[in-house]
This record gives structure tokens, C-alpha cells and sequence, in this order.
């Protein structure tokens, strides 16, 4: 259960502009010492998400017995910030893991920065914050014991939760000098002592988030298990098409129904989808759809009603939107000039021109859904201009300003707990459950359970787009990559696209090549977007290191080699003039290079002319979320174009420490087969306006059977540790697409592969 | 209509239709929240119980039909001999990431180490493949299971 210790909410709010950090510390209620650190975040001032730009800040108590209770401050969506964040902080604090009991903080309102998980952020974002801020706190109880003995500072150390003077064989622990420590002056952050890093006795260990006990016995509470006294129950039942509005609905027989106690319409704000170039926040509108809202006494009574519910819709003008219109609309911008231009360095039309060799090719991936396993849920309680919000978010920074906008209330008047969640990938960084469960909580004056069915989910979610690459790249008569050109085709609102749908205008091969054009062309369209693990690289890796491999083939080169003379190449152009123009800001050649020389090491990649008939390896790696990624994937493909992954190899180089680890393996592994289920299976499709998908049956993520053997190998780097929710996703694709393609001789080039296109 | 229901080896009145799928019986009515909602078609799962030992989707079961099965919930799982083995070695071996659909996942384990002692790959695959996990978290899930198997051996 998430805890609000009244400690936490009576911490003075910091203003977010402060460039100042500092480790306050005081009494703690019933006893001991309670640290709070602040520290102002790059990523919030910089993304301001919406809204709480602010201060990362951590709270932590020593209770007299010794209890090290550190409050979360990110949502865990089974990405492991709940255990990793207490982890660095308790490392530097130098207590024993087994004295710390790690709370999920509620929303502080800003206090505690965004407290948002995304971005693979929470990892490099608080690696230092915490590492100094856990070394304060040590600093402190060293200072309230050499007090107490009369002794230097110096000549005293810790371990484990104990302060020692060797000299005089006294020692203290943390628990008992708490209440001191907390009257003492507060150190400089920027000046306090770090551990040598050779010394970690927690970073680096594996460590089992303690909710895990709860789980295998179904005993830890998800947002969907949140249950309040005197709570009902509701479905939402939204439009066919998005944003259609209700004109009628049959509620007087839906409210007759057994269980029933409210049934009414809510009107939809106008949805925000115009996204201009620098605009904060993710592109996620976070307003109320139009609906009609069953409430009854048992969720089930409430969506057994529903069946009956017949509703007439205001489709808007986006009934027309279909897969079938957009492939062809992609088909006719790209017979005709780009319409716009993200970077064109040298002379990319000339080079074209004088090429000896042209390849070509158009690749094309279709809009995917999130579909975490725990449908959208929230608990809202409204009573009098208040509310109390239990909600599985990623993001609970928006959810809060969205409620209070459409409630017309104070946000300080809101206060939302973060319940673990069922998986996120980005989903969770929307908050339309949360508005539609204050906004139903609001009209019945009582608490209520949103819950949506699998349909609503799959239906109605923040898609990751589509899109559309005509690439044509020019070979030199020795073989060299002299032109790389890309017509993209992508989704827009008027004259701005979709968020992270068209590619980075560094991403790789960008840079590495003298002539080089990404132009655009955009395909109108009323699809709610968002960002999807990985966003952007999960689908733009795909078609680049397809392409380059298709490339390399054609020169009759390794693939490998190819990429790593594109990497080396000392002087592969002027570049367009603006920086910093290859891959992005922070990205180093050599920590890529050694990632793939690893893979191929460890692949054995150079002996795969042995591997047996119809069975092929693939290679391909990316840099995403700072992470560095390589990744050789092998597999068979039988006469009927069965794909069988039989084992993946993966390098990653994410800094000096892998803080937790078992968790740092299971995001890779997470994140590979997330990419691998989407290149098999996902893809979301429209008519007439309509999600023609509606569950599992008919979106597929990959089962057991498919999943091969990975072999993983962290390349350890002198750099601080970075994230690892995402950076192994976008390799996954193009490395099995370009095994299959050893394997068969088939060129996959439209996702979701299918047997058919494979058969031989 | 009340029905009786035996869930865990305890009878409970339950007050509901006869045609409420029990998985909402046991989250909504008998307060058991450990069997999660993931699609309600009997395609991922999460919802999976025992009925008479042998692993059944709860969103496909209905009330009335549940009257006369011996029920068996991830809450109850541990009080059997192979349920607590399963449970014990999904700890050890860290398998859940944001541990959702790992009750489910539990129980179509037990259900196929009980009735498969020593499951080999072909074992697992049709054993395991009404179970999605979202998190991708196959790989431990199939070493968890080969473990108690080979356990079985010594």
C-alpha cells in the first residue's frame, strides 16, 4: 500500500528554478532522523512534463532501531526503479541492505520532482543525487558520533549502519545517533565524500524487489486490486471512432439493469493533437473523451450492462481514417516531391546521380498498441472539491493537472497515490483513466473503480505511429556508401507531425555518410499517439539497420564490417553544419565499436558459413537512451516460412555499474522479446475510423515457444551508469529480420513479418 | 441466487448470478484480488485457478458452474506441495518483472509439474502457452520449470 507519512507532506516546496542542492534534516516523527535531498533535475527543467518542473528529491528515515526506510520516488512498473534508486542511496548511506524497507512514495506535487518513469531516466537522472545525498547523510552520523566521543571525525568510519572509532573500540549505530545527527548543521552536496566505487557492498548486487515476495503468493496490490469502503463500479463506454460524441444512448434501460445505480453521459473536450516542435510535455492528451459512464455494484454488473448500452455517435469527420487510405495516401506522396526536409548534408540528388550502384527499397511499419497486461484502471474518491486518487501511472505529474482542469479544483486538493503497475512501456504516462474516474467519482459524489475491458484498452490507447521510408542508397564502383537518401512518409496534424514519428535528424547512418537527405511527407490523420518503449528508435532502428544490411550485401561485404567501416570512417563528410550531427549529443564511436567487435566475439559471427541449411544470423545494433546495444540473432526458417529463433547474443555498454544487476538482465531480455513480439506479431489497423483489433486473439504477443536463449555480456565503461528500460529494444527487430533473411533470402520489409511473405 | 463455492478448502456463500464468471466472483465478491483480469476471452491467462487440480481460465468459468469443483486460487497455491516448490523457485530465480500475470503463471506451472513431473521443452511450450507474459520474462519462467523437473531426478 502506498504510504503518505505526514513527515512528507508538511516539506516546504522548492522552487524549480534553484540551481542549489542540499540535504536537509530533521527530527523524524516518533523518533530518529528524516532526510529529504534536493537537487534541481536536468531532465524536469529541461522536459518540464507538462507541469511539475522541479527538484528530484529524496526522502529517507533511520528509525532508533535502525530501520532504513527510503520513499521510492518514481513509479515501479516492473522496470525496477522502486528497488534501484533505494539501492544507490543506501550504498553511499552505508547501511545493511537487509535494515532497508523501501516505501512507494505518493505524489508530492512536485516536491519530489516529476516522479515520472520514462526515458530510461530514472537511472542516470539519480545516480548522483542519490550517491551524494546517501554520503551527506553518512557524513552527518559520523559528525553526531566523533560529538558524542570527543573525537575527530576523521579517525571514524562506518559500516553497515554503525559508526566506529577504532582507537577507543567505541561504536554506535545509525539508529542511536539519529536523533542527534538531525540537530546538526546540513553538509554542502557538492562537497561531501563519495565511496570509492571498488568498495560497493550494494551496487552491483543482485537484489530482489521485496513486492516479488508478495507476487508469486498474488498477495501485492496492483492499481486494479485498490478497493475503498463504500467504492462502486464503473465502465466507460467510448466511441467507435476516436472523439465521437454521444447524441442518444438507451440509459433508462441500461440504469433498469440488475446492479445498476448510475448511468449518464460525459461530454469530451476537445482533443489536443497539434503538437509544434518544442512544445513540453509528451503529446499525450490527457482530456475527458466522450462517453456513457455505468455504474453499478459489482464491475461485472456494470459491463454485463453494457452489452445492452445502444448508443448513437457523432462520428466527426474521422470516420473516413483507414490503413487501406493511408498506404495508398503513402503511396502517392512518395511518387511525388518530399514536402519538407529534416537534414540533407553534401549533395545527396548529384550523388545519386553518379553513383555505380543504386539499391532501393521502401519500408513500412504499422501503428502498435501498448497492451500492458493490466487494463487501465483508477480509483477516485470526490467529496467535497477533493479528491483522493489511487492510480497505476507512470506519470502522475499530468493526471494531476488534467483532474484539477477539468474539475475546476485546487490541485493541492488532490492527492494521488502510485500503485505498482502491470506493466507501462509508456502507456502509463497518459492519465485518461485517472480524469475519467474523477470525473465519473465527481458525478455519483462517491468513490468509484474505472476499469476498462481488453476491448477498451486495445481500442482506445495512445498508439505508437506508423510510417513510411523510401530509401535509396549509391554505391561507388569500389563499393563505398556515397549517398544515403530517405524519403519519409509519416502522420501529421496539419503542418507538425506526430511526436518521435519522424526520425532524429542525427540518427545513425546520419553523419557517417558524405551525402545524405531525410526529407518528409505527411499523412493527415485523427490517431491518438504516444510514446511506446523506446520511441522513435523502436521503429526507425528497424529500417535503418535493415537497410544497411541490405546495403551491405549488395557491396558483398560482411555486415558487420560495413557497419564498423561506416563508424571508423575518420572523414566521412562536412556534416550539414549543425551540431552535433552523429546520433546524438553524447554518443561515442568507440563505446559502439567495442559493443559490436563484443557480439561478434562472443556470436562466433565469423563461422556462421557453417551453420546448417535455411538457418542464418543477423546482426545489428543501436545506440537508444544513451545505451549502447549490440545484437546477433539466429535463426531457422522451414520451407513454410516458420520463423524458429534458436539463440541471441547481446553486448551492452550502460556505464561503469550495473546497479541491480538480475533486473538489469531482465530489461534486456524484456526488451529484446518486446521487440521481437512486435516484429512477429503487433500491429493495429483502422476502418472507417474504426481499431480493427480488439484483444489478444487478434493482436498477438509472442507466447513461451518463441523465446530462444540469450546470452548477455555488459561491457563495463569508465562513464556513470544509464538507463536500461529501452536501449536494447531497437536492435531487436533488425537484428531477427536481417537473420531471417541469411536464413531464407527474404527481405522483410513491412511489419508484422508474415509466414507468407517468408514462404519458400 | 446464492451459490456455495469452495475456494481453498473453505465453503463461501456467494450472493451473484449464475452466470458471473468466477474470476469476479473472487476478486469483487470473496475479496481475492491475487487472480488478475487480463482479456476476459480466455486468451492470456492471468486469470488462471485450479479446478479440481487441473489449470482453468476463471474469466471463462462461470459461478454456477463452479459449484461443485474443488477451486484453488495463486492464494492457495503454496498450501500444495509442488504450488509452495513453484512458488519458492520463482523467488530464487527473481522470474517476475512487473509480476501481473505471474500468479497465472504459477498456477499452469503447478498444474503442469503436477501432472508432468520431468517436462521437457515440447512440455513446457504447450504447458506454458496459454500464459502472455507482457514483461517478456519467458526465459526464467522456463528455467523455474526445468529446474523443478530436473529436481524430480535426485
Amino acid at each position: 500500500m502506498a504510504t503518505s507519512p505526514s513527515d512528507l507532506n508538511t516539506w516546504p516546496s522548492q522552487s524549480p528554478l534553484s540551481r542549489r542542492s542540499f540535504l536537509t534534516a530533521s527530527l523524524a516523527a516518533g523518533g530518529g532522523i528524516l532526510f529529504a535531498a534536493t537537487f534541481p533535475s536536468l531532465r524536469d527543467l529541461a522536459m518540464a512534463a507538462g507541469s511539475d518542473a522541479g527538484m528530484v528529491t529524496l526522502f529517507a528515515r533511520i528509525s532508533p532501531s535502525g530501520v532504513v526506510t527510503i520513499f521510492a520516488p518514481n513509479p515501479e512498473v516492473g522496470q525496477g526503479t522502486k528497488t534501484a534508486l533505494p539501492m544507490i542511496f543506501a550504498e553511499e548511506l552505508d547501511v545493511a541492505w537487509k535494515d532497508v524497507v523501501i516505501e512507494m512514495a505518493d505524489y508530492q506535487g512536485g516536491k519530489m520532482g516529476g516522479q515520472s518513469s520514462g526515458g530510461s531516466y530514472s537511472t542516470p537522472s539519480n545516480w548522483m543525487p542519490l550517491r551524494k545525498a546517501g554520503a551527506a547523510g553518512r557524513q552527518m552520523l559520523i559528525s553526531a558520533a566523533a560529538a558524542k566521543w570527543g573525537v575527530p571525525a576523521s579517525e571514524c568510519s562506518t559500516s553497515d549502519g554503525v559508526v566506529s572509532h577504532v582507537a577507543s573500540r567505541r561504536s554506535l549505530t545509525y539508529g542511536l545517533l539519529a536523533e542527534d545527527a538531525s540537530r546538526l548543521p546540513q553538509p554542502d552536496l557538492e562537497k561531501v565524500k563519495l565511496k570509492d566505487e571498488s568498495t560497493f557492498k550494494i551496487i552491483g548486487k543482485s537484489v530482489i524487489d521485496p513486492d516479488k515476495a508478495r507476487i508469486v503468493k498474488g498477495e501485492q496490490q496492483f492499481g486494479i486490486d485498490v478497493k475503498v469502503p463504500g467504492m462502486k463500479y464503473a465502465v466507460y463506454q467510448k466511441g467507435p471512432v476516436f472523439d465521437a460524441a454521444v447524441k442518444s444512448a438507451n440509459l433508462d434501460e441500461i440504469k433498469a439493469m440488475p446492479g445498476v445505480s448510475h448511468v449518464f453521459v460525459l461530454k469530451g473536450s476537445p482533443r489536443v493533437m497539434e503538437v509544434p516542435p518544442g512544445t513540453p510535455g509528451l503529446g499525450i492528451d490527457d482530456g475527458l473523451r466522450g462517453g456513457v459512464a455505468i455504474v453499478a455494484d459489482t464491475w461485472w454488473h456494470a459491463q454485463k450492462a453494457r452489452r445492452k448500452l445502444q448508443v448513437d455517435w457523432d462520428e466527426g469527420p474521422h470516420a473516413d481514417d483507414s490503413t487501406a487510405g493511408f498506404d495508398a495516401k503513402a503511396k502517392e506522396l512518395f511518387s511525388q516531391p518530399p514536402q519538407g526536409q529534416v537534414r540533407v548534408d553534401g549533395d545527396p540528388d548529384g550523388a545519386l546521380k553518379e553513383a555505380a550502384k543504386l539499391v532501393h527499397a521502401t519500408y513500412s511499419y504499422p501503428f502498435i498498441s501498448h497492451a500492458p497486461m493490466e487494463p487501465q484502471n483508477c480509483v477516485a474518491s470526490y467529496q467535497d472539491g477533493k479528491v483522493e486518487i489511487w492510480a497505476p501511472t507512470q506519470n502522475p505529474g499530468p493526471g494531476r493537472a488534467g483532474v484539477a482542469k477539468l474539475l475546476d479544483i485546487d490541485p493541492n486538493n488532490i492527492t494521488i497515490h502510485m500503485i505498482r503497475c502491470g506493466g507501462g512501456f509508456g502507456r502509463r504516462l497518459a492519465n485518461d483513466y485517472m480524469i475519467e474516474a474523477a470525473a465519473i467519482s465527481k458525478e455519483i459524489n462517491g468513490p468509484i473503480k474505472v476499469l476498462w475491458a481488453r476491448e477498451d484498452e486495445m481500442q482506445h490507447d495512445f498508439y505508437r505511429p506508423g510510417g513510411y521510408h523510401n530509401l535509396t542508397a549509391g554505391l561507388s564502383k569500389e563499393g563505398r556508401l556515397e549517398v544515403w537518401d530517405n524519403h519519409f512518409v509519416g502522420f501529421a496534424r496539419n503542418e507538425y507531425f506526430a511526436g518521435l514519428a519522424v526520425p532524429n535528424r542525427d540518427s545513425f547512418p546520419a553523419g557517417f555518410i558524405k551525402n545524405y537527405a531525410l526529407r518528409t511527407s505527411r499523412i493527415p490523420f485523427n490517431i491518438p499517439v504516444g510514446p511506446l518503449r523506446a520511441p522513435g528508435d523502436n521503429a526507425h532502428a528497424w529500417v535503418f539497420q535493415s537497410f544497411l544490411d541490405e546495403v551491405a550485401h549488395a557491396t558483398g561485404r560482411d555486415p558487420i564490417d560495413f557497419q564498423l567501416g561506416l563508424l571508423r570512417d575518420p572523414n566521412p563528410g562536412e556534416g550539414d553544419g549543425k551540431p552535433p550531427g552523429r546520433f546524438g549529443p553524447g554518443f561515442m564511436t568507440a563505446r559502439m565499436i567495442a559493443v559490436i567487435e563484443r557480439v561478434r566475439e562472443n556470436s562466433n559471427w565469423t563461422s556462421r558459413r557453417n551453420l546448417p541449411a535455411h538457418t542464418g544470423m543477423g546482426f545489428a545494433c543501436y545506440w537508444s537512451h544513451v545505451g549502447y546495444v549490440a545484437q546477433i540473432h539466429q535463426v531457422a526458417v522451414t520451407a513454410d516460412g516458420t520463423v524458429t529463433p534458436q539463440t541471441i547474443w547481446v553486448a551492452v555498454d550502460v556505464g561503469k555499474h550495473i546497479v541491480n544487476p538480475t533486473n538489469a538482465e531482465h530489461q534486456i531480455i524484456g526488451s529484446i522479446v518486446d521487440g521481437m513480439s512486435a516484429a512477429f506479431g503487433q500491429k493495429i489497423t483502422f476502418e472507417n475510423g474504426r481499431v480493427q483489433q480488439s484483444n489478444y486473439d487478434n493482436y498477438n504477443l509472442l507466447r513461451n515457444r518463441k523465446i530462444p536463449p540469450m546470452h548477455i555480456d555488459f561491457i563495463k565503461t569508465d562513464f556513470p551508469p544509464t538507463g536500461l528500460g529501452e536501449p536494447a529494444y531497437p536492435s531487436a527487430l533488425p537484428a531477427l529480420c536481417n537473420a531471417i533473411f541469411a536464413a531464407s533470402g527474404r527481405r522483410v520489409r513491412k511489419l508484422p513479418l508474415s509466414t507468407s511473405m517468408l514462404k519458400i | 441466487m446464492s451459490y456455495t463455492i469452495e475456494v481453498n478448502g473453505v465453503k463461501n456463500d456467494v450472493d451473484a448470478e449464475g452466470d458471473t464468471p468466477l474470476l469476479w466472483v473472487l476478486r469483487d465478491i470473496l475479496n481475492m484480488t491475487g487472480t488478475k483480469f487480463g482479456c476476459g476471452i480466455g486468451q492470456c491467462g492471468a486469470c488462471t485457478v485450479h479446478a479440481n487440480g487441473s489449470a482453468v481460465r476463471s474469466c471463462q468459468l462461470p459461478l454456477e458452474a463452479a459449484v461443485n469443483m474443488r477451486i484453488t486460487t495463486i492464494e492457495g497455491i503454496g498450501e500444495t506441495a509442488i504450488g509452495k516448490k513453484v512458488q519458492e523457485r520463482w523467488l530464487t530465480l527473481d522470474v517476475p518483472q512487473c509480476g501481473y500475470c505471474q500468479g497465472g503463471q504459477i498456477m499452469s506451472a503447478t498444474a503442469l509439474l503436477t501432472r508432468t513431473p520431468r517436462p521437457k521443452d515440447e512440455d513446457i511450450d504447450a504447458g506454458m502457452a496459454g500464459n502472455i507474459c507482457r514483461c517478456g520474462c519467458y526465459s526464467r519462467i522456463r528455467a523455474a520449470i526445468k529446474q523443478l523437473g530436473e529436481a524430480q531426478n535426485t
